[in-house]
């Protein structure tokens, strides 16, 4: 691997999302992870981004309020009765 | 949350007036809804009244539904139509850029914790990033860290935000989300890595704040 093949750290981390994505491939793929195998840096980076995304997951979305919907249920039972 | 039955049950069920089929998916869709309706109209009482008649739409057309894509696909394409619509009409224009934010560009660490232009390993990290690992569980399932991500999403741009709640709160793929939103791939992957870029950095000043204990 020749000195000029490597990615920065600086361009690392705006690619590290789309690694995520599996949408990095080819050479940019094989670039991207032999940065990552040698880079203490840029491995606690991508552990940061996917840390953020699996507690995002476990985030409870919010309920529906009960009037909403009562309304749409009325909506689904008019469009019942109106065939 | 309540995972809905597959695209053809649910069809199947809502084709036959099942009311609590038709409940499951107002709970998982609704509140997704009219945030997003709300981007292209003028109030959220506008909003209301287009996911009603976008539900409408859903319902004259579930005879037809022929399942080439995800019923939840299908159902935000007849809302974000509805939702242009009603916009057009109102002499609304939501610009691209007005939703998706205007920094896309931006980058996504602070500029600070890399080694400036004519340092001997430009680009190179000057500050690691702290080892998150070492951090116990409990600390990151704390109440307050649900409370910062909440707060990103709330201070996001409308698609930035919606994108990273389908995405990553609800766990829609990306050709779903795409679709449902009217995104190019591109432009889908770009708005996931602001938002995702986002959030890491509140958690980020938010874990290593004060004491870690």
């Amino acid at each position: 691997m020749s000195v000029t093949d490597d990615i920065a750290c600086r361009e690392m981390v705006e690619l590290m999302s789309d690694y995520l994505e599996g949408a990095l491939a080819g050479d940019a793929l094989g670039r991207f992870e032999r940065h990552l195998a040698g880079c203490d840096g840029c491995e606690r980076a991508l552990d940061q981004l996917r840390e953020a995304v699996r507690l995002t997951g476990m985030l409870r979305v919010a309920d529906l309020r009960p009037s909403d919907r009562d309304r749409l249920l009325g909506l689904y039972r008019a469009w019942r009765a109106g065939g | 949350m309540v995972e809905l039955p597959d695209d053809r049950e649910l069809v199947e069920r809502l084709r036959a007036g099942d009311e609590a089929a038709f409940m499951a998916l107002v709970d998982a869709l609704q509140t997704s809804m009219l945030r997003i309706a709300r981007m292209y109209v003028s109030s959220a009482a506008v909003a209301e009244e287009v996911v009603q008649d976008a539900w409408l739409g859903v319902l004259r057309g579930i005879d037809g539904f022929q399942g080439r894509s995800s019923l939840r696909t299908w159902i935000f394409r007849i809302l974000v139509n509805t939702a242009k619509t009603r916009g057009v009409r109102e002499g609304r224009s939501a610009p691209f850029a007005s939703l998706a934010g205007d920094d896309l560009e931006a980058p996504s660490w602070d500029p600070a914790a890399f080694i400036d232009p004519g340092g001997s390993s430009v680009g190179a990290w000057s500050t690691l990033p702290v080892d998150w690992r070492g951090i116990p569980e409990d600390r990151l399932l704390a109440g307050e860290t649900f409370a910062v991500i909440r707060g990103v999403l709330d201070s996001l741009p409308p698609l930035q935000s919606e994108v990273l709640r389908l995405r990553d709160a609800l766990g829609w793929s990306s050709d779903e989300v795409r679709n449902a939103l009217d995104l190019s791939e591109t432009n889908q992957r770009v708005l996931l890595h602001r938002a995702r870029a986002r959030v890491r950095a509140a958690l980020a000043a938010y874990f290593e704040s004060g004491d870690t204990a």
